[in-house]
């Protein structure tokens, strides 16, 4: 069953043609990681998933639920798809236990005790639990992003997005980031969609991947046909340009 | 010295209105206050306009016309003394200006926040009472502080429709005994004693919420 769907989805910023007759089928238990160079409407394309940004035309099926039927409920939407951003987005003004908390004491109504042990289980899992008093101010960038991981989690979604998750972290810190990923990558049932320049990381984690340009989807492959044999031009040179870092 | 002691319960009358009047204004300005800014940073336009012509309704006009309003016109048809009229008018007029003080607050919090809270699965107001104003709060803090104590000397307002505070009660005594020096020093330490732990309190908040984070 696919969990994410794309029909002839088109969306502007003004003028700007951001993403341009996208189709594209993520089924669920999936990884999928999408690429391509800035500008190209990778992040726009997660953006949607869960209504951040809004589409002007097409279809786009999240769980089953068309977003761009005025009639669905965004925040139901929302309780499965979770989203891991490019600057955490922790809550500021909470601790980090409580940034894992808050969604499902309020969204999900989950038992205050047991809320607490699920909670302190994922900050044990993402290796946090030490800090499960501090703020967000007081933790490394790699701690928060992992805090943040820790937060959807929490929700027990179907599908995690993940915009450019490790591109705001020093080099040293995105490795136990991007460990903490795959671990959720290895859970068959999670459907994840991944923005990343990470290569190696799609390398050893996505079932498919993406490329992008221009806000069309240049190429859908198996990830072994993507790093063989890409068959697009623009997405050979990017391989190119990316792997001789 | 004298003066005081003639006149102490008159001064104390004044003394539990002017705080009495404070206190109420305060908490219904901030209700207000709070509910008017975030009409004005909703996406629908028609709450952006009404919080809008609220603010800039209330913060324009002198305090006094809008007090003069409750008192001589609103009270031809709903009874209301002096110290109602006072008081509600004080607290509209206050609203006005922590709506915009807060909506600032609320503009300074990153919108990372919001975003981040949304996905997360909160609703809007979930995000706004729990992750939102009280960063912006805290954000708007020292300028809500000066609100809050310019509310206090305001409520002097009072004296002007028979509010019975402090004011008032310093105009009767100083027709009275024509010592008008005395008397308004005497008044003027009255509203200090409710002013400067006003002060005090809210610089401690801020120390206080600055450790926090």
């Amino acid at each position: 069953m696919s969990m994410i769907e794309f029909k002839n989805v088109e969306k502007y910023y003004g003028d700007f043609h951001a993403l341009k007759n996208v189709n594209l089928k993520i089924d669920e238990g999936e990884t999928v990681v999408l690429i391509g160079p800035s500008g190209s409407g990778k992040s726009t394309l997660i953006r949607t998933v869960n209504g951040l940004e809004e589409i002007e035309e097409g279809q786009l099926l999240v769980n089953g639920f068309d977003l761009h039927d005025p009639k669905t409920d965004m925040n139901r939407i929302r309780k499965n798809v979770g989203m891991v951003f490019q600057h955490f987005n922790l809550y500021d003004n909470k601790t980090t236990l409580e940034n894992v908390m808050l969604a499902p004491r309020l969204v999900l109504k989950r038992d205050e005790a047991e809320n607490k042990k699920l909670a302190m289980e994922l900050l044990e899992k993402v290796g946090l639990a030490d800090k499960a008093a501090n703020m967000p101010s007081e933790l490394s960038g790699g701690q928060k992003q992992r805090a943040a991981i820790a937060r959807s989690l929490a929700m027990q979604p179907k599908a995690l997005l993940f915009d450019e998750p490790t591109s705001a972290l020093d080099p040293e810190m995105i490795g136990d980031v991007l460990d903490v990923m795959r671990d959720i990558a290895k859970d068959s049932a999670m459907t994840m969609l991944v923005v990343t320049h990470e290569m190696s990381f799609a390398k050893a984690v996505a079932d498919r991947v993406i490329f992008m340009a221009e806000g069309q989807i240049l190429e859908d492959s198996t990830t072994k046909e993507f790093f063989e044999k890409p068959k697009e031009v623009r997405a050979q040179k990017f391989l190119s340009q990316v792997e001789h870092h | 010295m004298a003066l005081l002691q003639n006149n102490f319960p008159t001064f104390l009358q004044g003394f539990g209105y002017t705080l009495l009047s404070s206190i109420i204004a305060l908490i219904g300005s901030m209700i207000l206050g709070t509910g008017f800014a975030i009409m004005q940073i909703l996406p629908q336009k028609w709450a952006q306009v009404i919080g809008n012509v609220y603010v800039q309704v209330f913060r324009n006009i002198p305090l006094l016309i809008i007090t003069f309003f409750f008192f001589l016109v609103v009270s031809k048809y709903v009874k209301m003394s002096g110290f109602t009229s006072g008081t509600v008018a004080l607290m509209l007029y206050t609203s006005a200006f922590i709506a915009e003080t807060v909506r600032a607050g609320i503009l300074s919090v990153d919108g990372g926040q919001m975003e981040g809270a949304r996905a997360n699965g909160l609703s809007f107001a979930q995000a706004m009472q729990h992750i939102i104003l009280p960063q912006a709060f805290r954000i708007a803090l020292p300028s809500l502080g000066n609100q809050f104590i310019n509310l206090v000397k305001n409520s002097s307002i009072l004296a002007f429709v028979g509010g019975l505070d402090l004011m008032y009660q310093g105009n009767m005594v100083a027709a009275n005994t024509f010592d008008t020096f005395s008397t308004y020093i005497i008044v003027a330490i009255f509203y200090l004693i409710l002013t400067l732990p006003l002060s005090y309190y809210i610089q401690h908040l801020e120390h206080k919420l600055k450790r926090a984070l």
